[in-house]
């Protein structure tokens, strides 16, 4: 039983590196960019988060709501001002200028309000523990699960079935091809950083209600796994970063569960040196179709 | 309809056009022949805006379209079905001819293009809830013309539709091409097998290293013979 405790933890865990990796792999499938400031995206979006319940007294919803359309907004200024202008420089100059908004986030966030971390209110949401089949499940990380399956969901809907969805997916394979369909490949780029960038937001608030305490250097860490997520996943496939999401966060919760605690954030980097000796496009990779 | 003035284009410092000009009439198939590298795919691309001339001018209709993006020259009738087909392999048949359409938004006109395209193409229609990327080479450059087509062009920009293709397909996709001017799309097309663009066209240019070298009714030019010797294989 109690391994199956762990295995409800690392579940939750896990769709919180999803709902991160996600944004990862989206950026990735359409600029081939790994967007290092992304787990500082998460940061903030836990900050909002906070703010939104303490000083604005919000409900869980509505903070969530505010904590992604911040990060959305957030997202598409790193964008425009960050990247767009290397579109067409080396991938190392843009990999290095990822770095530096990574560290302009976090030290600028320092800069404004102080190193000093913060508490989630526990209040929030209601805590009762559920009795299924002897494992008990707080309510609290069901309505996490929930809320990040939903918005996988809807991510997905988004993904195949809207316009500006085919339009990312369009780019994403060959975007002068979509150019040539009258697509704008600018603001498709735009879409894609607001919407991996929300689910970054989103993914704030439900770790701060998950684990209480948050800092502005909280997304390093959260940020390092989700990429790890997205590679084992298969970098630039959105259903990978699901996967490889909760996976990681199973592999986790079990590595703790059998008494290695201390090994929790050694086995996800075990896991990526793993996975790119073995299988380097990932789980859900197949042939891997290199750009010329 | 169109009007190539004089353009250079540039690939950073490599000059790829040299003061090109050309013509297409409305209603006409004007096909633009020349060897490997003589620039025939990078008019075609600067004409539909993913290149912009350093000098001279593009005239659509009257109106200057040189430089423009893409998307607002498909917007005002252009499309260009590229070279190597370019399709969407990870989507199907079916989303591949919905993305051609992208900017229109009468839902009843696509559904009838939709039609058109598929009683144009047949074979696509009977793989529409197919991976683009599982169709044969044939099938893929049907796509790539039906998804061009749903975007309602006046003017279809064509290169290298016969390229790899077995000779029986390439007279069905001559065939195709004619059918399709017929319905009134005038088309610039864009071939190194001469011979068939010769046979299907009304006018053609013939492109060297960046100039265009001779111009002329399609007859004129199968009976010229530099022409012949230089494309024609010498017969
Ligand atoms: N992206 C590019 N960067 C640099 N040079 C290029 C690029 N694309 C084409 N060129 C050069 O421009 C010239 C014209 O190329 P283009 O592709 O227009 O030729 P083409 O007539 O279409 O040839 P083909 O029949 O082989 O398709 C060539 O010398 C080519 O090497
Ligand atoms: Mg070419």
């Amino acid at each position: 039983m109690e391994l199956i405790q762990q295995l409800v933890n690392g579940i939750s865990l896990g769709s919180i590196y999803a709902l991160i990796a996600l944004g990862y792999t989206m950026v990735y499938g359409i600029v081939r960019l790994i967007n290092f400031a992304h787990g500082d995206v998460f940061m903030v979006g836990a900050f909002v988060g906070f703010y939104a319940i303490t000083s604005l007294n919000l409900g869980f919803f509505p903070a969530l709501l505010l904590a992604m359309v911040v990060c959305a907004l957030l997202g598409v200024i790193i964008e425009r001002i960050a990247y767009k202008p290397l579109r067409n420089a080396t991938r190392i100059a843009a990999l290095i200028t990822a770095i530096g908004v990574s560290l302009f986030i976090e030290y600028g966030t320092i800069y404004v309000r102080g190193a000093q971390p913060e508490a989630y209110p526990s209040t929030l949401l209601p805590d009762k523990s559920i009795e299924v089949f002897g494992v008990t499940i707080s309510s609290q990380s069901l309505l996490i699960l929930c809320t990040s399956i939903v918005l996988m969901i809807l991510l997905q809907l988004i993904v195949h079935k809207t316009k500006i969805g085919k339009a990312m997916r369009a780019v994403s394979y060959d975007s002068e091809a979509a150019r040539l369909m009258g697509i704008n490949v600018d603001n498709t780029i735009s879409a894609t950083f607001a919407i991996g960038s929300a689910l970054a937001g989103a993914a704030g608030v439900i770790f701060g209600i998950y684990y209480i305490k948050i800092e502005p250097l909280m997304g390093i860490i959260p940020g390092l796994k989700a990429f790890v997520a997205a590679v084992l996943g298969g970098i630039g496939i959105i259903p990978g970063a699901m996967v490889g999401g909760l996976a990681l966060g199973v592999i986790e919760a079990l590595v703790s569960g059998l008494g290695y605690s201390l090994w929790r954030d050694g086995v996800a980097f075990i896991v990526l040196i793993l996975i790119l000796i073995f299988r380097p496009s990932g789980l859900f990779g197949k042939n891997v179709r290199e750009k010329v | 309809m169109l009007k190539v003035e004089s353009i250079d284009v540039f690939y950073g410092n490599i000059q790829a056009l040299k003061g090109v000009s050309l013509e297409v009439q409305e209603g006409e198939i004007v096909t633009l022949i020349g060897a490997n590298g003589a620039g025939k795919s990078t008019l075609l691309k600067t004409i539909s805006g993913l290149l912009k001339p350093k000098h001279g001018d593009i005239l659509y209709e009257g109106q200057s379209i040189a430089g423009k993006a893409a998307q607002m020259i498909v917007k005002q009738g252009i499309s260009h079905v590229p070279e190597g087909r370019r399709i969407f392999a990870n989507m199907t048949v079916e989303e591949n001819l919905e993305l051609g359409a992208f900017l229109r938004k009468d839902k009843d006109g696509i559904r009838q293009d939709f039609e058109k395209v598929y009683q144009l193409f047949p074979r696509l229609h009977e793989r529409r809830k197919q991976l683009a990327g599982t169709l044969s080479g044939g099938e893929q450059q049907m796509l790539a013309m039906g998804r061009a087509l749903m975007a309602r062009p006046r003017l279809l920009l064509l290169d290298e539709p016969s390229m790899g293709l077995a000779p029986l397909l390439v007279k069905t996709i001559f065939r195709i091409i004619e059918e399709i001017n017929s319905f009134g799309t005038t088309i610039l097309l864009v071939e190194q097998n001469a011979n068939m663009a010769l046979s299907v066209a009304d006018r053609a240019y013939v492109i060297e290293s960046g100039r265009v070298v001779l111009s002329g009714s399609a007859e004129e030019l199968n009976a010229s013979e530099q022409v012949k010797m230089a494309y024609l294989g010498g017969h």
